[in-house]
């Protein structure tokens, strides 16, 4: 019998712990318990013997940590395959009557991906799979993913499973006992990804004891539509007298555990401390339980790496900002590289109150598939908002879906055949929440009926795609009424028929109602009021226009969607905060009187008075040096009324910046303020960017270009970001190639550029040898170019050993460095 | 460790000993301002005590920037809920070979180690962490808001040595307790013990599965904000 139709209606028991019953055997601390399988092999038998006579259906077999990693491929070979030799005969040898499995056992890496480990994505998944293919072949009934505790890891294993076999696989995560993956997943995240990439069974196992696990269980139950499955330790460890032994003994062990299964667990077992009397209890105990059966819970949910986002109930919001489309600054940050840009705007939307961020990247001139990727890939390093990937082109969906951490939101297909046949296939492959248009070859129909014929259709042709309706949400298309005035009431119908006819959620880009009209967003919020009435559970908007905003408070107030109206509150009081500049610009200036008064008072004083006599500094420039981001941003605002753009730079913001670096030169003020100051001018420079985007020239001249990275092997960039971040405010035109910088990358990109200089970072002494290498190829392939290095381990002694141009202390010598190089150029 | 710490006393600690990692959560140490500045590059001479500097001292100090002080009470305001302090520990016996080299349960040749440890018949070997949530906090910021990134590393760093001079105060309590010493703790990177032996301390402890702690290829851990240290027992 198949392990899947088995477990339809009977309880699946897993075995025990192996580990501390190897070491109990003699396995040392630091030896590598499968090569056991091949020194050992009674020891392994014996103890699989003794889970399948306990009762277990599925036994492990000693797999893992078999990955190529730790082992040559010569040996992960044998060591596998012995693994399941050793597993078979255990079987074999087993008097039990019970249905019996041999599972593939994959364990972590034990490398953290990237952004926060150096591990790429890829490379895991390529690991996972070596071990895979083997398993697979050796004759695994199932595969058994466990003690994950990353999410990004879970999906590199789980990819790696699924690209290369047709074994079901079950995949357990550990959690802590805040409830949470050691790197911020939610059980809720977990079952949104892990169902959208259709694993068998999930749920947790090993760092905690079955009473701890409880709540992180009926979490699963609550969301899962798969079977789910624990497999706890037998509480905590101790020593005793030089023995470990664990605090949970069988008895409460396996009350705890048919507790569970009564909520409806289904797949049950133990961890670390666990043995086969463990086992046994369990199958005694659960001899009393009838199954509870394994339902769909209907959940429409997207999630990021720590949570989950559910469709249906409050209406969600998708921030619409981070798009190029008749936006020039976002179309010069994309031309330019300028993920930053990008970044912030996330962020921003974010603070504003979104749910969830649409990532629209597409422009005529750039590789959309890269950038996408790419734009994923670092929003996702800094904020924990689930993405909506916005893109028309096939190739550049699978990319992000690929590499995403979590399970996305899919923008978009319509009723056209030939776009869900190329979209639905990489939703079933990678999980999908899928926003669909109502619109088909015929274009987009009048009528709210057709619109929902369309809808019909799609949700069967997803159908044959395996994908449920619960993952597709229909935006049913906003008109603008400026050129037919039915169009906002055929709209409004279509969302009622398809949240209440169909079943289904329903989207819209709500502000297109409004093209055309004056005051747009009077217009726009109330269309969004009707549209929410009817039972719209996602609007793609601007979270700053206010009036959206307050239609989203207050109608989750009136729905009773707001307990005590706590959010409601909260934002009204917020709401003065928001008021216009005016208002800012004043209490900024009340702040610096006070500031100032303080300042005379001591000796040791910051930035501000320092040596530059106050009086002389304006107000933007008192606002740079004090790092006072809001005021300078405002001030800026203000200026450019009057004032040209790059009259504000040259008289204003630059030689504010000079009076802060020298008295960070002469050690009057310290990195924190420089920063503070950096960040300021930063705010100053994007309204001037803003300004100047809005005129052919884009962002205006720029001094002489300056390449920047951290040598190959190295992970650490604090530095070398303040660096960039000071060059920058000096108007350099920095190219930042990040981290862990191959040597050729950083010659390369010089060449490409023809840059006259180079700054080079290295913080650990292993990595000086990358330094010198990378140096060494440019002198033969970009002569002209200086090279000036830093970091922690740098001297000038190392520099001149390598061969530099110059050693830079500080962020500030290398501008005044970079300076001397331009005025040479010149000169 | 009391117990470990008596059968040392006794002299009774048996060859065959099991190293069992003990793993521990504690409460958020009290916050250290001057050390997070200190690691920010803001030097203790541009701090000055807040009030009348009658309390406790460390906890009081402040710096003379205003604005940087709104700043750093903002980005711990930030740190709220996002750390945890959690360490796991192996308590073992020490011989010596025949040069006079500690034998640890892992290979290495380390004068200076050697000398930390010179009289010790046990030592504590310990993992610390903070988790990852300071590093996510980390990556947030340091793109978009330096100076915030740069105080968030200095929060890290004092939040995890805190973290472990809890530790080590209590280690520190039961050695004294039974007449014993704790040396001062000793971690790889210091002197000639190379960090190639941190994935052996790591193994140890279970810090993967315990606490989390990975290496990269540098053998940097990650969470970043995490240590590990020897602790010779006197």
């Amino acid at each position: 019998m198949k392990i899947l139709d088995y477990m339809r209606d009977n309880f699946i028991f897993l075995d025990g712990g192996m580990g501390t019953l190897l070491q109990e055997a003699g396995l040392k601390p630091g030896e590598l318990p499968e090569r056991w399988n091949v020194t050992h092999p009674e020891e392994i038998i014996r103890i699989q013997k003794a889970y399948f006579d306990a009762g277990s259906n599925v036994v492990l077999a000693n797999t893992f940590g078999a990955n190529c990693l730790k082992f040559d491929d010569e040996e992960l070979e044998k060591l596998i395959n012995a693994a399941f030799a050793n597993a078979v005969k255990a079987k074999e040898e087993s008097n039990g009557k019970q249905e019996k499995f041999i599972a593939l056992d994959i364990g972590p890496l034990g490398r953290l991906l990237k952004p926060y480990g150096d591990f790429e994505f890829e490379d895991a998944v390529a690991a996972y799979a070596k071990t895979v293919k083997i398993g697979a072949k050796a004759g695994a009934d199932l595969v058994f993913i466990e003690t994950m505790n990353d999410s990004y890891d879970t999906k590199a294993a789980l990819l790696a499973v699924k690209e290369n076999c047709d074994l079901p696989v079950f995949v357990s995560n550990a959690y802590g006992s805040d409830g949470k993956l050691m790197t911020g997943a939610s059980p809720a995240s977990m079952v949104a990804m892990l169902e959208g990439m259709h694993a068998d069974a999930i749920g947790a196992n090993c760092s905690l004891g079955p009473e701890q696990l409880i709540g992180v269980m009926e979490e699963y139950l609550e969301y899962a539509s798969v079977p789910v499955l624990i497999k706890p330790n037998a509480g905590l460890p101790r020593d005793e007298g030089g023995k470990t032994v664990y605090d949970v003994y069988p008895p409460e062990f396996s009350d705890c555990i048919k507790l569970l299964l009564e909520k409806g667990v289904r797949i049950v077992g133990g961890c670390c401390g666990t043995t086969p009397d463990y086992i046994k209890a369990v199958v005694d105990k659960a001899s009393k339980v009838t199954p509870v059966p394994v339902t769909d819970k209907n959940k429409s949910l997207v999630s990021s790496y720590t949570h989950a986002v559910e469709f249906g109930h409050s209406p969600i919001l998708i921030g619409e900002r981070i798009n190029p489309t008749g936006k020039k600054r976002f179309q010069q940050a994309l031309r330019d590289n300028d993920i930053d840009y990008i970044l912030n705007e996330g962020l921003k939307q974010a603070d504003a109150g979104v749910q969830v961020l649409d990532v629209n990247v597409g422009l005529p001139e750039i590789n959309e598939p890269e950038m996408l990727e790419s734009v994923a890939k670092e929003l996702q390093a800094v904020t924990d908002l689930p993405l909506q990937l916005d893109t028309s082109d096939p190739v550049a969906m699978e990319r992000g879906l690929r590499c995403y951490n979590g399970k996305a939101m899919v923008n978009s297909v319509n009723g056209k055949d030939e776009v869900m046949d190329a979209v639905f296939p990489l939703v079933a492959k990678y999980g999908g929440f899928v926003v669909c248009l109502t619109l088909d070859e015929g274009g987009i129909p009048e009528t709210a009926e057709k619109r929902v014929e369309i809808a019909e259709r799609i949700v069967k042709k997803a159908a044959s795609y395996g994908i449920a309706k619960k993952d597709l949400i229909f935006d049913p298309l906003a008109m603008t009424i400026s050129a037919d005035t039915t169009a906002a009431l055929a709209t409004i119908q279509a969302v009622h028929d398809i949240r209440h006819g169909l079943g289904a959620n329903t989207s819209l880009g709500v502000s297109n109602v409004s093209f055309g009209l004056p005051s747009r967003n009077i217009i726009t919020s109330t269309f969004f009021a009707l549209t929410l009435e009817q039972g719209l559970s996602a609007a793609i908007m601007n979270p700053y226009a206010m009036e959206m905003m307050n239609v989203y408070y207050a109608f989750r107030a009136l729905h009773n969607m707001d307990a005590n109206c706590t959010d409601y509150i909260t934002y009204a009081q917020s709401l003065p905060a928001m008021a216009p500049a005016g208002a800012n610009a004043g209490a900024g200036a009340n702040n610096a009187n006070t500031s100032g008064s303080n300042a005379k008072g001591s000796q040791m004083t910051s930035g501000g008075a320092g040596d530059a006599s106050s009086g002389n500094v304006s107000a933007l420039q008192n606002a740079i040096i004090r790092g006072l981001k809001e005021q300078a941003g405002n001030i800026t605002k203000e200026l450019l009324k009057e004032v040209k753009p790059l009259d504000i730079v040259q008289q204003e913001v630059i030689p504010a910046l000079d009076i802060v670096g020298k008295n960070f030169e002469e050690k009057k003020v310290y990195l924190p303020q420089l920063l503070m100051a950096a960040e300021a001018s930063k705010e100053a420079f994007e309204e001037i960017k803003k300004e100047m985007a809005k005129s052919a020239d884009g962002a205006g001249p720029k001094r002489c270009s300056f390449v920047i990275a951290t040598v190959h092997g190295d992970i650490h960039d604090i530095g070398k970001n303040i660096v960039k971040l000071i060059l920058e405010n000096y108007g350099f035109d920095v190219h930042d190639l990040g981290k862990d910088v191959p040597e050729q990358v950083v010659v390369d990109k010089v060449v490409e550029l023809h840059a006259p200089i180079v700054g080079l970072s290295a913080l650990m002494t292993t990595t000086v040898p990358a330094m010198e290498e990378t140096i060494r190829l440019l002198r033969e392939q970009a002569p002209w170019a200086k090279v000036t290095v830093g970091g922690a381990v740098m001297t000038q002694e190392y520099s001149d050993r390598i061969g530099a141009d110059k050693y830079c202390r500080d962020a500030m010598e290398t501008v005044r460095y970079a300076e001397e190089v331009e005025k040479s150029l010149k000169g | 460790m009391k117990e470990f710490f008596q059968a040392l006393k006794d002299g009774q600690l048996s060859e065959k000993r099991a190293l069992t990692p003990i793993h521990q959560e504690y409460d958020k140490p009290p916050v250290k301002r001057g050390e997070i500045l200190r690691y920010a590059g803001y030097p203790a001479a541009a701090l000055r005590a807040k009030g009348q500097g009658k309390d406790d001292e460390s906890a009081l100090e402040v710096p003379t920037d205003e604005e940087l002080a709104n700043r750093l009470e903002e980005v711990i305001k930030l740190t709220d809920g996002e750390l945890t302090y959690r360490i796991s520990y192996v308590c073992a016996k020490i011989d010596r070979d025949e040069e006079g080299f500690p034998i640890l349960p892992f290979e290495q040749h380390s004068e200076n180690l050697k000398m930390n440890l010179n009289n010790c018949r046990g030592v504590i070997i310990v993992a610390a962490t903070i988790g990852a949530g300071i590093d996510r906090l980390i990556r947030r910021y340091e793109r978009t808001q330096a100076a915030t990134g740069l105080l968030l590393q200095g929060i890290g760093a004092e939040r995890v040595e805190s973290l472990v001079d809890m530790f080590n105060d209590e280690v520190n309590k039961t050695a004294a307790d039974l007449g014993l010493k704790a040396h001062p703790r000793y971690s790889p990177g210091y002197g000639d013990l190379p960090i190639t032996v941190q994935p052996h301390l790591l193994k140890l402890v279970d810090a993967e599965k315990r606490l989390g702690i990975t290496l990269n290829a540098s053998y940097l851990m990650s969470p970043s904000k995490s240590v590990t240290a020897i602790i010779g027992i006197e």
